[in-house]
């Protein structure tokens, strides 16, 4: 009896065996068929989409983002029936990730992130670039001067951020326009009782903050890279070491714990916004990203252009956030058209500005967002920025400045010194 | 995975027969359900391996969809070993031992591999793929619209299996084209209301769905628009604009050379990855090579990294073996102090002790970290009255903190280990030894340590080695600062070698190099495996002293 059943389930396994393989078969004949259909038919009522592998469109999006592109990709489906799928990415993973999974094929057609990604993407030869055409001309000119890499625009731009100084009108009611009457102003309130700290800026202790302090190494007219013919960044010009950087480097030491304690490296980003959330600082140097908080404390406040320190415009950095189509998108057409013909449309900007608050990229856009006057402020100030640097080589600059801005902030060594040292130091890794 | 079952047991002890299944009635005591060859789990099994099978030939289609032959090829190996594993009679160790083989191939052996193979590769930021895709890439990006040329509208047009582009320019001239037939003017193309051309007699005019239907035979359009190649060729991106395209450097594959069409400069594979010109000068997009043994010399006599090296290397041995230690002497003391019988609360006490444990570290970390900030800081502050103490921020400060903190991390462990090992000693010895007039001192040094010793110095040695790249801990708290001010890299006095891997690896400061990180993780390894074989070694002996 137990032999029999023995037998029987043998006879089962055959079976389902042989029934496993011959389905398997025949799905793979099937696959194998609808993939390889791609020639042109002109009978073809019903295109296959899904066979070019043009059914779906991905991108790489945050989660803030993620719901504002609901409309319009929306719009676009039905419009062409290819769905834009949303996959919402850890914004600080992204960018790696998108490198190193785009050659394996297993990256997304589209993503979103600032514009100085894109020397690095570029370097892994990861993403492709996008011909706006005519449409370039209703963008904020500084929105495609910073997706412009080496002659080609590679993103779409939708929005720009950059820092101004936020003023607490009811402790400084006046606006300065140079760093000394703000200081004077600031010392002048915590002299008064009105305040704890006459200024405020976000530091990171452990790698200082060259990006909230640029506004004022520019204005005492320090760069970073001189410009290339085509009008981008050239890496060979590195200028931060000038005789101009040097002097900001000592005005810096002055600012800092050694001098008139302006300039604080134990004050974090989030202690600087909790301090002047308090109301215990007339000024803060920092972005639109930390208006909402501040408005809804009911802190009266103004937008102050960037007071200069020595004399020249205090231009800010400029990121521009934008789109980037991958390099190896196998729906490359789709995806184009969906970039230039729909991401660049009014409907589409106004909802990303409306889920991220920065300022649109395009200029009727803008103008619609331009009637909150924060917005207009930091529009206005941003026309007067330089789009950060994208090309990989400011990743070597970032890590060397700022340290060296915090160990001249702390007061450690001679400023000059060590600013000097900097640059030597920045051009050997450059070179080499 | 199907789980091999016990009804197979008999198997090892010779060929399974009917005979010595119903043998197993001569044992009163065994359970009918261990038949070999009962129904329910014969149809079991072939459930589970058919769902294995199933899956498996989803796998393999889509392996063979993608055309990646090798992997079919060794996915297809594996799939028949494990059904012949599981479908023959006897083997059963083998049935035992499949499953965990695969998983140890798949999780350990490969990554593992793949790791050290990377070691051995430029793998990195500007070398991230194969050779074909850099060029592809560079191909790209070399395309620039010639200045000022127009925007064209365009048609996709196809004729038997061809495809054409119909473009209109900005004055309303129609032209046709595709990449083999040069631009020819075709007047008599039919028009919609906007002025574009769209149609012509004898072609198909393609709606947008047949265009993306087709889009990679599209995309792949050049059309000259003279006879002059400096006038460039007309793409379109989306199949319903065109414009000119001039690249700005040509790619000969039979040379296997860039060459620049303004300065007309070569760029040639250099070796190193990347095509340069007689002056060094590199193309942005480089790929993968195989490099040999660079990085491990690189890591030993590159300048920025060959000092700080010595110093991260010392820092992790005494980082680990001091936390070690004070851990477990802190660990210990507590764990024989709340083990004393008359030790009223002693719950509420080991809760307490216990809490640091159950924080995720990375969280601590940054906690502590805004704890010890010298100005806002609540330990200098609230306790130490606003004094400004670099607790982070000095050098041998931050290594005190960073020691202190992680001991604070680390001692629950210990705690409990002890406990644990304390409690599973027998009380007799104490007692016997105490009748001998030993003082507490002498019983704890002669008899409670040394066999407490006995089971706890494998997890003393598992806790160096957990210590040695205690990553969390560093980077939260100190993110390796401060900063060495002699060397140009992103290393600090706190930094150990497992964070001075991630910087090196995810390019703080110098973009990311894989390569360079993968080969400093083996000399890691090297390091952390000695360790713990000599110190195992040494447990041994310890074992056969008691």
């Amino acid at each position: 009896m137990k032999v029999h059943t023995t037998l029987e389930t043998q006879t089962t396994r055959r079976v389902f065996a042989a029934g496993a393989i011959s389905v398997a078969a025949a799905l793979a004949l099937t696959a194998c068929g609808g993939s390889a259909s791609t020639t042109p038919s002109s009978d073809a009522a019903k295109p296959d989409l899904k066979a070019a592998g043009a059914g779906v469109i991905t991108m790489w999006v945050d989660a803030e983002r993620s719901p504002a592109l609901k409309d319009i990709t929306e719009k676009f489906k039905s419009d062409t029936g290819i769905e834009v799928k949303l996959v919402v990415k850890d914004f600080a993973a992204v960018r790696d990730d998108f490198i190193t999974q785009v050659p394996t094929g297993q990256g997304p057609d589209l993503i979103v992130g600032p514009h100085d990604w894109i020397g690095k993407f570029v370097q892994n030869g990861v993403i492709a670039p996008v011909e706006l055409g005519d449409k370039a001309a209703q963008f904020q000119d500084s929105s495609i001067k910073a997706m412009t890499y080496n002659g080609a625009v590679y993103g779409i731009p939708y929005a720009i951020e950059n820092i101004a100084l936020l003023r607490n009108t009811s402790i400084v009611d006046s606006k300065a326009a140079t760093l000394d009457e703000v200081v004077a102003n600031g010392k002048k309130a915590v002299a008064d009782g009105k305040a704890a700290f006459p200024f405020l800026v976000g530091m990171d202790p452990k790698q200082g903050d060259p990006y909230h302090l640029y506004p004022l190494q520019s204005s005492m007219g320090s760069q970073v890279f001189g410009k290339s013919a085509d009008g981008g960044y050239d890496a060979k010009q590195l200028l931060i070491g000038d005789a101009a950087g040097v002097e900001f480097a000592k005005k810096l030491a002055s600012w800092g714990d050694a001098g008139e304690k302006i300039i604080n490296s134990n004050i974090t980003n989030d202690i600087a916004k909790e301090k002047f959330l308090a109301g215990e600082s007339p000024y803060f140097l920092t972005g639109p990203w930390n208006v909402p908080d501040v408005q809804k404390k009911g802190i009266k406040l103004a937008v102050d252009e960037l007071p200069t320190a020595g004399g020249e415009p205090a231009q800010p950095f400029i990121g521009v956030n934008g789109f980037f189509i991958s390099a190896k998108s196998v729906n490359a057409l789709a995806t184009n058209e969906f970039v230039t013909n729909y991401l660049t449309s009014e409907s589409a900007q106004d909802s990303m500005y409306a889920a991220g608050g920065r300022p649109p990229a395009l200029k009727a856009s803008f103008e619609k967002a331009a009637s909150d006057p924060v917005v207009e402020a930091f529009g206005k100030i941003g026309a007067t920025g330089v789009p950060m640097p994208a090309i990989p080589e400011m990743s070597v600059v970032w890590a060397d400045w700022g340290a060296t801005e915090l160990a001249i902030i702390k007061g450690q060594g001679d400023p000059a010194e060590a600013w000097t040292k900097m640059a030597d130091s920045i051009k050997s890794k450059i070179g080499g | 995975m199907p789980k091999p079952d016990l009804r197979e047991l008999p198997a090892t002890q010779g060929q399974p027969s009917p005979e010595q299944s119903v043998g197993s009635g001569a044992r009163p005591t065994a359970k009918p359900v261990r038949h070999p060859d009962s129904l329910k789990g014969t149809i079991l099994k072939v459930v589970l391996l058919g769902l294995v099978d199933a899956f498996a030939v989803y796998i393999l289609m889509m392996l063979f969809l993608s055309q990646s032959w090798p992997a079919l090829a060794v996915s297809s190996l594996v799939v028949l070993a494990i059904n012949w594993i599981y479908l023959r009679k006897g083997g059963l160790p083998a049935k035992y031992l499949a499953p965990g083989v695969l998983f140890l191939l798949v999780f350990q052996v490969l990554v593992v591999v793949f790791s050290g193979y990377i070691a051995f590769t430029n793998y990195g930021d500007g070398h991230n793929s194969t050779k074909e895709d850099a060029i592809s890439a560079i191909q790209m990006t070399a395309q620039k619209r010639v200045p000022d040329s127009p925007a064209y509208k365009a048609s996709v047009l196809t004729k038997g299996s061809d495809f054409y582009l119909l473009f209109t320019d900005p004055s309303g001239k129609a032209q046709l084209g595709s990449s083999e037939d040069p631009l020819t003017e075709v007047p008599e193309a039919g028009k919609d209301s906007t002025g574009k051309a769209t149609s012509l007699a004898g072609y198909q005019t393609l709606k947008f769905q047949e265009i993306v239907a087709n889009q990679q035979e599209i995309l792949k359009i050049t059309v000259p628009v003279s006879d002059d190649p400096a006038d460039g060729t007309l793409r379109t991106a989306d199949g319903s604009t065109a414009y000119q395209f001039k690249p700005a450097l040509n790619y000969d594959a039979a040379t296997d050379t860039f060459t620049d069409t303004d300065t007309g400069s070569q760029y040639r594979d250099n070796g190193k990855g990347a095509f340069a010109d007689a002056n060094g000068e590199t193309l942005a997009t480089g790929w993968k090579i195989d490099v040999g043994m660079d990085n491990f010399v690189r890591a030993f006599t590159d300048p920025s990294l060959r000092g700080p090296l010595l110093g991260v290397i010392l820092w992790t041995f005494t980082f680990s073996i001091a936390s070690v230690a004070l851990t477990f002497v802190m660990g210990l003391f507590l764990a024989i102090t709340f083990n004393r019988e008359d030790l009223r609360g002693k719950k509420a006490y080991r809760i307490l002790m216990i809490l640091p444990y159950a924080f995720p570290a990375f969280l601590s970390g940054l906690v502590w970290s805004g704890i010890l900030n010298p100005e806002f800081g609540w330990l200098n502050q609230t306790l130490l009255g606003g004094a400004n103490i670099g607790w982070l921020t000095d050098p041998v400060l931050a290594k005190i903190s960073v020691l202190v903190v992680n001991v604070w991390l680390g001692f629950p462990y210990m705690f409990l280990v002890c406990t644990g090992a304390l409690q599973s000693l027998p009380s007799e010895i104490d007692e016997a030894a105490r009748m001998d007039g030993a003082s507490a001192w002498r019983v704890f040094r002669s008899i409670k340590l040394p066999l407490l010793l006995v089971s706890v110095a494998p997890l003393l040695i598992s806790s160096f080695a957990f210590n040695f790249n205690n990553f969390n801990v560093i980077y939260m708290l100190t993110g390796g600062g401060p900063r060495f001010a002699d060397t140009d890299r992103d290393i600090g006095s706190t930094d150990i070698l497992i964070t001075l891997v991630y910087k090196v690896a995810f390019g703080q400061g110098t973009g990311r190099d894989y390569g360079l990180a993968s080969a400093l993780a083996i000399i890691i390894f090297i390091i952390v495996a000695t360790i713990s074989a000599i110190s195992f070694k040494q447990t041994k002996a310890l074992e056969d002293v008691n």
